[in-house]
C-alpha cells in the first residue's frame, strides 16, 4: 500500500481533511470516506455519467478524478441541492416531469443539468441533449429528462426575474 | 415549483411518484450504498481465457497481501459441496471453477479483504496454471460432430447439444406450406446483448455466527424465490435466511439469476463471520452475468396469392452459453418463443429449437421481455416485411388482412396459446394517422426518384406477459402467482406490502392506485413495501412484465376482500343490512340515501374500535393471486429513417408509438415505461452488441465498445395508446414494462430495409450500424 497524503477539500461547503492513498478515486473519497452515498458508480470507465459531481461549479465524472486531485478544490453533490430542506428547481422538475425511474442516475443527471442551466440559462432541446450526452439512462428513454431540464430552466428564470422586479418597482 | 397534486391517485390519475423523494436528493438506498460494522470487501478472479483446463492454482501471493482475510477457491467451495449450482433452467453452474473455466470471465476464486482496493490488488495475485483449449463460440460450431467438448464433467453427455424442443402442429404446417402458392423465407440472427442496469449486480451477506441468521442485501428482481434456491444450494434453513431486496438500478432481467458472486459473498461471510460486500464493476457485469438473445433463426412463411398467411414454420439455434441457464418456466425450453405467430391469424405453425453449449457466458435472460418474445416478434415482423416485399404489398395493407379480427377474442393460436383480447386494426390506424403514413410514402417516392434513401418502418406487436397460471408456468418448480398484503390501520391509512420488487417501475406509487381505487383510500396514505422477505408475502418477483398483471391483480383482491369487510362494519355503524350497503370513492352509504355515509376512514377505526358481534379485529388481509391466463399487451410502431448513401448512416426521423396494454393505471407512468423500452429496442436495433473472437475473448466487455444511447442520438418519440382491458384481470390492465423493446427493434430494422429493398437489399442483422449498411449498399452499387 502505498504512502497516504493529507488532503483537504470543501464538500458541500464543509471543509473535509483526510489522509488517503495516492490512488483513491475522488467518488470512492465521496461515498466511502465521507459516505456520501448519493454519487453513484456506473461504468468505472467515465461512459455513464452516475457518478457525475460539481469540482469547482464544473462537471466532473468522479470516478476518473483522484481524491488527491480535488485537494483544495470545492466539490458539489446531490446531497448540497436542497439547501435547506427546499428543492431546487432542477429536483422539483425531474419529479414533476417523471425525469427519472429506478433513480441511479438521477444525481449525476441533475449535476450536470445546473451546470448547463448556469452556462445557458435558456437551453434548447439539442442543447440539453448534447450537455446530457454523456450521462447514460437507462429507465427513460430521455425524453422526461429534457423536459425536466426545460422546465427547471423556466423555473429558474422565472425566480431570478422576481428580485429584479422587486428591485425596478422599489427604485 | 408545485409538486404536488391534488389528485387522489384513482386508476388514470397520473400523480406524481411516491418514490421520487428520495431518489432526487440522493437518499436512494442501492446495494453498495450499505456499510455493515465490520464488512469485508470480497473481489473475484476471472478467468482470461473461454476455454482451459485448470492444472493449478496458487493462491500464497495473494494471502500475503495485508489486509486479506480468505482466498476462497473452487476446492474449498467443493469441501462444502457448493462448488456448483443448479441454474434456472435445470442445468448446473459452476461458482467456482475446479476443473475447467468454460468462458472468458468465469469466476475461479475470491478474495476477501478489509479493503475494496486491497482485495482486487489480491485477485489480482491469484495465479492460475491453465491449459488452454479450443475454443466454441458458436451454436454452429458447437454441434459439428469433432467439436471439442465443454460440459465434459456431466454425465451422460457426450456432445455440445443441451435440448430440443418443438411446439405447434407439423403435419398441419406441412399442409399448409403444400397448398400455398408462395413461400417467403427469412434467415436472421438475433444477436447477443446485454441488459446492462447501470448499477451492477451486488450483495452485502451478513451471516451471524451465533445465531446462523443469513440476511442478504441483493440486487434481487425475486427475492422470495431467491430466499428458497439459497436455502436449496447452500442447505441453510430457510427460515434463517432473510433477503432484502433494497432500491434496485435497473434490473431488465439481468437481476433475475443467482450469481456466483453472491453465493461466495455468503459463503465467506458464514466461514469468517463478518459481513461481506461484493459489487461487481462494469466490464463484470458485461462479461460474466447475463446475457439475452443470442438466437440464429429461420423462418418460412406460406401465403396465398392475395397475401393470406397460411402457415408458418421456424427453426431455430440458440447460443446458450458454457451453462444452461436461461431464466424461464420448466415446460418451455425456448420461453415462450411460440408466440411467434404474433398479431396474425395463422392457422397452422410449428417451431423447432434447439440449444446449444458454446465457451460464452451463460444466462439467457429476459432482457425487458418475457421469456424469449422479443426473438419472436422480431422474427414474425421481420418476415412479415418480407412478405409484404415479395407480394409487392404495402406493409401496413398486409397487416390488416391479416390481423386476428377483434371479433376473434378470445383467440387459440396454432401454437397453443389463447389471446385474451385486442383490437389490432385500431392501434395500427391510430398510428397510421398519427404518422401521416400515406404522404409520408408519396415523399419516399419522389425521394427514391431522386436517388434518396428513405424508409417507413412497420411492427405490430403482440407480446405474452404476466406469468402464471401457476399449472403451466413455474421458476425452478416455484408456481408464478404472485401475492399482496394490505394493512389498513386504525387511522385509515395504510401499508401494503408484495411479492414483486420495482428496479425503477414506480410501484410504490402506482400499486398504491389500486388500493385508491378499490377502497377510497388517497395514494398518499398507502405505504407500498417490497423487496424483504421477512416482511412481505411470498410472490415471484418482477419481470416478464408480470408485477400489473399479477401482482397488480392481488392488490385488487386484497383490497376488495377487506372491502366486503368493510361493508359489514359500515352495516353495523350505520344500523342496516349488510345487503344494502353500497360502496362508492370511499364512501360506504346505505342503498337510497347516499346522504348518511361513513368513510373508510370511518369503518378503519371502527374495525379496531367498535366491531359488530362475533367480528374478528383488524382490516387486514393477504391474497395469493394465481391469474387464469397471460395477458397480451400489443401495439403498432412506425418508424421513419434517412439514409446516407456516403457513409450508411442510418437517421431515425420520427418514431410513432401506439400501444395497448388495457387500462392505465398511472397514465404519466406508463408513458415513462414506453419510452424506456422504445429507447433499448433503439439500441438493441443500431447499436448494442456483445460479440466474441474466434478464441472467445468477449469484444463488448466495457461501455467504449459495448454501445448504449445517449440523449444525443435516442430519436424522440411521439405516443399513442388504445385501451382494451384484459378481460380477466380485476382491473383490466395488462402490463406494459418490455411492449417496446419487444415491438421497436422490427420496427427500426423494417425501416432501413423498407429504404434499401428496391436496390435488391433484403436483410441487415442486428445492430444496423453505418458499416453494414454501407456494406450492403456498396455491394449493390449504390454506396456513395
Amino acid at each position: 500500500m502505498s504512502v497516504s497524503q493529507p488532503i483537504t477539500v470543501t464538500v458541500n461547503g464543509d471543509r473535509k481533511t483526510a489522509e488517503v492513498e495516492p490512488r483513491l478515486l475522488l467518488v470512492h473519497f465521496l461515498r466511502e470516506t465521507l459516505r456520501l452515498t448519493g454519487t453513484h458508480i456506473g461504468c468505472d470507465t467515465t461512459h455513464c455519467g452516475a457518478c457525475t459531481v460539481l469540482v469547482e461549479g464544473v462537471p466532473v465524472k468522479s470516478c476518473t478524478m483522484l481524491a488527491v486531485q480535488a485537494d483544495g478544490q470545492q466539490v458539489t453533490t446531490v446531497e448540497a441541492l436542497a439547501a435547506g430542506g427546499t428543492l431546487h428547481p432542477i429536483q422539483a422538475a425531474f419529479k414533476q416531469e417523471h425525469g427519472l425511474q429506478c433513480g441511479f442516475c438521477t444525481p449525476g443527471m441533475m449535476l450536470t443539468s445546473i451546470a448547463l442551466l448556469q452556462e445557458k440559462p435558456d437551453p434548447t432541446d439539442e442543447d440539453i441533449r448534447w450537455a446530457l450526452s454523456g450521462n447514460i439512462c437507462r429507465c427513460t428513454g430521455y425524453m422526461n429528462i429534457v423536459k425536466a431540464v426545460k422546465s427547471a430552466a423556466a423555473q429558474m428564470k422565472a425566480a431570478a426575474a422576481v428580485p429584479a422586479a422587486t428591485a425596478a418597482a422599489r427604485s | 415549483m408545485a409538486v404536488e397534486t391534488p389528485l387522489k391517485g384513482n386508476i388514470g390519475d397520473s400523480i406524481r411518484r411516491k418514490e421520487d423523494d428520495r431518489f432526487i436528493r440522493g437518499r436512494g438506498n442501492y446495494v453498495d450504498d450499505i456499510a455493515l460494522p465490520g464488512m469485508l470487501h470480497m473481489a473475484i478472479h476471472r478467468s482470461p481465457f473461454a476455454h482451459a483446463r485448470i492444472k493449478s492454482i496458487k493462491t500464497e501471493a495473494a494471502q500475503a497481501v495485508p489486509g486479506v482475510v480468505a482466498v476462497v477457491t473452487g476446492a474449498l467451495l467443493a469441501q462444502h459441496k457448493l462448488a456448483w449450482m443448479p441454474t434456472l433452467s435445470g442445468d448446473t453452474q459452476a461458482v467456482l471453477a475446479t476443473d475447467k473455466v468454460r468462458f472468458q470471465g468465469q469466476e475461479v476464486a475470491c478474495v476477501v479483504a478489509t479493503d475494496p482496493y486491497v482485495a482486487r490488488d489480491a485477485a489480482a495475485l491469484v495465479e492460475v496454471d491453465y491449459e488452454v483449449l479450443p475454443a466454441v463460440v458458436t451454436p454452429q460450431q458447437a454441434l459439428e460432430p469433432d467439436a471439442p467438448l465443454i460440459r465434459d464433467e456431466k454425465d451422460g453427455q457426450t456432445n455440445n447439444h443441451i435440448y430440443h424442443w418443438e411446439a405447434g402442429d407439423k403435419a398441419k404446417t406441412d399442409e399448409a406450406f403444400a397448398k400455398a402458392d408462395r413461400v417467403v423465407s427469412l434467415d436472421t440472427f438475433y444477436p447477443r446483448c446485454h441488459p446492462s442496469p447501470l448499477e451492477t449486480c451486488g450483495i452485502v451477506a451478513d451471516v451471524n455466527s451465533a445465531t446462523g441468521h443469513a440476511t442478504l442485501y441483493m440486487t434481487s428482481q425475486a427475492p422470495h424465490a431467491h430466499r428458497t434456491l439459497f436455502a436449496i444450494v447452500a442447505g441453510l434453513p430457510e427460515q434463517n435466511i432473510r433477503i432484502i431486496s433494497p432500491d434496485i438500478g435497473g434490473g431488465f432481467g439481468n437481476k433475475v439469476p443467482i450469481y456466483p458472486g453472491y453465493v461466495v459473498a455468503t459463503a465467506a461471510s458464514l466461514l469468517i463471520g463478518k459481513p461481506v460486500k461484493w459489487v461487481e464493476d462494469r466490464s463484470e457485469n458485461l462479461i460474466s452475468t447475463g446475457f439475452a438473445r443470442d438466437f440464429h433463426m429461420s423462418g418460412e412463411m406460406a401465403l396465398s396469392n392475395d397475401g393470406r398467411i397460411l402457415g408458418l414454420r421456424v427453426k431455430l439455434l440458440s447460443d446458450n452459453g458454457a451453462f444452461y441457464a436461461d431464466a424461464q418456466p420448466t415446460k418451455f425450453r425456448a420461453g415462450l418463443f411460440h408466440i411467434v405467430t404474433g398479431s396474425y391469424d395463422v392457422a397452422a405453425a410449428h417451431v423447432e429449437a434447439d440449444g446449444a453449449y458454446t465457451n460464452k457466458a451463460p444466462g439467457g435472460v429476459a432482457y425487458r421481455c418475457s421469456f424469449r418474445v422479443t426473438e419472436a416478434s422480431y422474427l414474425i415482423e421481420r418476415l412479415v416485411e418480407s412478405a409484404a416485399l415479395e407480394m409487392k404489398m404495402d406493409p401496413a395493407d398486409i397487416r390488416l388482412k391479416n390481423f386476428i379480427k377483434p371479433e376473434q377474442f378470445p383467440y387459440m393460436s396454432a401454437t397453443g396459446f389463447e389471446y385474451d383480447s385486442g383490437d389490432y386494426p385500431r392501434a395500427m390506424q391510430v398510428a397510421l394517422d398519427k404518422l401521416g403514413y400515406q404522404s409520408l410514402r408519396q415523399e419516399q417516392a419522389e425521394k427514391r426518384k431522386k436517388g434518396e434513401l428513405m424508409g417507413i418502418g412497420v411492427a405490430s406487436f403482440t407480446e405474452v406477459v404476466g406469468a402464471g397460471p401457476g399449472k403451466h408456468y413455474d421458476i425452478a418448480g416455484l408456481r408464478m402467482f404472485d401475492s399482496a398484503e394490505l394493512r389498513v390501520h386504525p387511522t385509515g391509512k395504510a401499508i401494503l406490502k408484495l411479492g414483486v420488487k420495482s428496479q425503477g417501475q414506480g410501484h410504490e406509487t402506482t400499486f398504491a392506485q389500486i388500493v385508491t381505487e378499490e377502497l377510497g383510500i388517497p395514494a398518499a396514505d398507502v405505504e407500498v413495501q417490497e423487496g424483504d422477505t421477512d416482511n412481505t408475502p411470498y410472490g415471484l418477483g418482477t419481470y416478464a412484465s408480470r408485477s400489473t398483471p399479477v401482482g397488480g391483480a392481488a392488490t385488487a383482491m386484497v383490497s376488495r376482500k377487506l372491502r366486503d369487510k368493510a361493508k359489514k362494519i359500515a352495516a353495523h355503524l350505520l344500523e342496516a343490512s349488510d345487503a344494502d350497503i353500497e360502496f362508492d370513492q370511499g364512501k360506504f352509504f346505505v342503498r337510497g340515501s347516499p346522504s348518511k355515509s361513513k368513510t373508510i376512514q370511518d369503518v378503519a377505526f371502527a374495525a379496531y374500535t367498535n366491531l359488530p358481534d362475533g367480528m374478528e379485529a383488524g382490516l387486514e388481509g393477504v391474497t395469493y393471486y394465481d391469474p387464469p391466463n397471460m395477458t397480451f399487451p400489443f401495439g403498432t410502431y412506425l418508424v421513419v429513417v434517412d439514409i446516407d448513401r456516403g457513409t450508411g448512416q442510418v437517421k431515425v426521423r420520427r418514431m410513432v408509438a401506439v400501444d395497448d396494454c388495457g387500462v392505465r393505471i398511472n397514465p404519466m407512468i406508463v408513458e415513462g415505461q414506453i419510452h424506456g423500452g422504445l429507447t433499448e429496442g433503439f439500441g438493441i436495433a443500431f447499436m448494442q452488441l456483445i460479440t466474441f473472437d474466434e478464441e472467445g475473448n468477449c469484444l463488448g466487455s466495457n461501455f467504449t465498445d459495448y454501445l448504449l444511447p445517449t440523449s444525443w442520438e435516442t430519436p424522440r418519440f411521439e405516443m399513442g395508446e388504445t385501451v382494451t382491458p384484459s378481460p380477466h384481470h380485476p382491473i383490466g390492465a395488462k402490463g406494459v414494462g418490455e411492449s417496446a423493446t419487444v415491438g421497436s427493434p422490427a420496427a427500426f430494422v423494417n425501416a432501413v430495409i423498407d429504404a434499401v429493398a428496391h436496390l435488391g437489399i433484403t436483410n441487415i442483422d442486428m445492430p444496423v450500424t453505418s458499416d453494414k449498411v454501407w456494406a450492403a449498399l456498396h455491394e449493390k452499387g449504390a454506396a456513395e
